[in-house]
């Protein structure tokens, strides 16, 4: 007996040709098969009219689900095709996948949207602004992504929308707080600088302060509070509908499927958010520099330039990144941890949450220690 | 005639489905011995003892709460047992490996659907992950998967889009991607109108006659039970062992336990 599909070409008399099948048209057969029956349909010299199924010994559904739908791309193009022969189990099995008629065999395109949604998904668009600005970041991400993209490994394909959620979408919020943040540590010192006569001092403070510490760290507090918590919840919720139990049936796993893809979208997303924190942080810094310590932005900029130096920005980048991971690791350990139905997820999310905030500041603190010593080392 | 066809497997190339079981010309698929199943300490059910044919379609019954879902889970391995043991074709049950492909379908209680995917990218997900067929075919698969459960044109819909009765439907058809040879079933027709249950029953029926699908069902639909199941184990809430096992037509008919006629009488618990 044999395990492969077998296809066996003969001309009928009016001209067209039929195809008589033998061996097994399984899904085990794989793609092998599969290629080999359309291959034979697209490339006999005359058009195939009939496909004998007499010989066959095994069809299962995925069989039968292909030979319906290469029946109806046929028909849907003009050019009928019959199927014959089938044995009774077969028969029942066709039967059974049959569709009441050909298009209804083939995929549907997705519906598009309406005008309406259209207008109101402009309008929208327009009010927000302030994403497009990595939304270009993101298209070149998520062009990068499908690039590496392999058919098997399934979750790349959402890493893209995942680094648009966390990244695109929170950068008004995060731009804001940044600021303010810049700008408050300004005002603080601006009173004391001027006592000394130390204005120009003020871009040191606000610059070193923002590169080395608050951005990633104010960065990471919105990350967490966004995008966390909703990891928490998302795969809280997965838990108690048993998604996450049906991901394990089908042989995929939730680390694998569901963790990976995040850690990677958030530890490519958060350096750039505070590298952007960084910046909109020595600009509030500037506002307070310009309006109550008569600095022009030249003086402002040439002192932040003296000042910061490339192992302060590592030190924040670096920091994002470690952040970054911690807010997922906990985040989805909390999540796939949820038990006891909605008023579980509620939990994980809460916990969640506060201990990425004190994971943050531990590991804060140890980072800057590191650094410290490796600058006066 | 259906227990010939499971001993077919003698590929070394992928896949699925088929070559996902060992060897089965056991004509035991599933065994539990001596089986307690629970939660931490919480004993739900103790000195389970049955096996299940290969060719059978195999009923879990019970009345709510007594444990069914418990033993599904504990059955597939996604539970520890908190006693005893459970084989599948003759290798123990733990949770389903993640390097091959998993050696049977399940369809759970509540559906399980993945909520962001639509019912497409849900069935075909399994079929991308362990089969070679390009996009094309992996598409055709899907797509009869849910006529096959009545949701064609459906496709493009998301889980949340779709009623709760459609949505066990399309996990039915999930569990049904990688044509498994045995099929863990979860209350299957709960939710379901009366013609789409029977049609439920006709489609598991030729999948087990046709192409020798072993199905392990829980239910409570006693006509459904009738019309396709081959055996079936009764459990009872707090009773803690095996309440009946057999076919159930000769249960109904023979047997003199009050809880068993209890239930196939649908009759209170006080009558
Ligand atoms: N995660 C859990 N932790 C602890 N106990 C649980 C858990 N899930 C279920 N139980 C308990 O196990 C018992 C059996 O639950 P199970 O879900 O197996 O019942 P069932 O027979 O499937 O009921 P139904 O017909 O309503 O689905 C119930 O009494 C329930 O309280
Ligand atoms: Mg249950």
């Amino acid at each position: 007996m044999s395990d492969t599909l077998r296809i066996e070409n003969i001309e009928l008399p009016d001209g067209g040709a039929e195809l008589r099948l033998g061996g097994r048209l399984t899904l085990a057969a794989g793609a092998a098969a599969w290629d080999q029956l359309r291959n034979r349909c697209a490339s006999t010299a005359s058009e195939v009219r009939r496909i004998d199924l007499s010989a066959l010994e095994l069809v299962d559904g995925a069989g039968a689900a292909e030979l319906l739908s290469l029946r109806a791309r046929r028909s849907m193009a003009g050019r009928p095709l019959e199927l014959v022969g089938a044995s009774e189990e077969t028969g029942q099995l066709l039967d059974l996948y049959g569709c009441p008629n050909d298009h209804t065999c083939l995929k549907e395109a997705p519906p598009s949207p309406t005008a309406l949604e259209e207008v109101g998904k402009a309008t929208v668009g327009l009010l927000e602004n302030a994403r497009d600005v990595l939304d270009e970041v993101g298209a070149l991400v998520s062009a990068t992504a499908r690039a590496i993209r392999r058919p098997r490994s399934v979750n790349w394909r959402e890493i893209p929308q995942l680094m648009e959620r966390a990244g695109a979408d929170g950068v008004p919020i995060i731009a804001l707080i940044n600021f303010l943040v810049g700008l408050i540590i300004a005002l603080q010192a601006a009173d004391q600088l001027k006592r000394y006569g130390a204005n120009v001092f003020l871009a040191d403070l606000v610059g070193l302060t923002m590169t080395r510490e608050l951005a990633a760290l104010m960065t990471a507090i919105i990350v967490a509070g966004r995008s966390g918590a909703a990891y928490a919840a998302e795969l809280g919720t997965m838990r108690v509908n048993e998604e996450i139990d049906a991901l394990r049936s089908l042989g995929l796993d939730a680390q694998r499927f569901l963790v990976m893809p995040r850690v990677i979208a958030l530890a490519a997303v958060a350096p750039l958010l505070t590298l952007l924190g960084m910046v909109l942080g020595c600009l509030g810094g500037l506002v307070v520099a310009m309006t109550s310590l008569e600095l022009t932005p030249a003086i402002y900029w040439g002192e932040l330039q003296r000042a910061i130096n490339l192992l302060d920005i590592t030190e924040g980048l670096t920091k994002s990144v470690l952040f970054a991971i911690t807010i997922v690791f906990i985040s989805c350990q909390r999540g796939l941890g949820t038990r006891g139905g909605a008023a579980g997820v509620g939990r994980s999310t809460t916990s969640a949450v506060v201990a990425i905030l004190f994971s943050l500041i531990v590991l804060d603190a140890i980072a800057s220690t590191l650094f410290n010593s490796v600058r006066n080392g | 005639m259906a227990e010939e066809r499971t001993g077919t497997q003698e590929r070394g190339t992928p896949v699925v489905g088929e070559a996902g079981l060992p060897d089965t010309d056991q004509k035991i698929l599933v065994r539990a011995r001596d089986l307690a199943i629970g939660y931490g300490r919480k004993v739900i059910q103790q000195s389970l003892d049955f096996e299940i044919r290969t060719g059978a379609i195999f009923a879990i019954l019970g009345g709510s709460g007594c444990g069914k879902s418990t033993l599904l889970r504990t059955l597939i391995g996604m539970q520890p047992p908190l006693e005893g043991e459970v084989e599948i074709a003759g290798v123990e049950s733990l949770p389903p490996p993640l390097d091959t492909p998993p050696p049977f379908g399940v369809s759970f209680q509540s559906g399980a659907l993945f909520g962001s995917r639509t019912l497409l990218e849900n069935v075909a997900l399994p079929l991308e992950k362990w089969t070679d067929l390009d996009q094309r075919a992996v598409e055709a698969i899907a797509l009869a998967r849910l006529r096959l459960v009545g949701l064609g044109g459906y496709e493009n819909y998301l889980p949340a889009e779709i009623s709760g009765g459609m949505q066990k439907r399309a996990g039915i058809a999930r569990a049904l991607a990688l044509e498994p040879r045995l099929l863990f079933l979860d209350e299957p027709s709960a939710g379901l109108d009366p013609v789409t249950s029977v049609e439920l029953d006709e489609l598991l029926k030729t999948l087990n006659r046709n192409l020798g699908v072993t199905v392990v069902l829980v239910t409570h639909e006693l006509d459904s039970i009738f019309r396709i199941a081959t055996r079936c184990i009764m459990l009872e809430k707090g009773a803690r062992g095996i309440v009946a096992l057999g076919d159930p037509r000769e249960l109904r008919d023979a047997s003199d336990d009050p809880r068993v006629r209890r239930f196939f009488n649908r009759l209170p618990s006080s009558a």
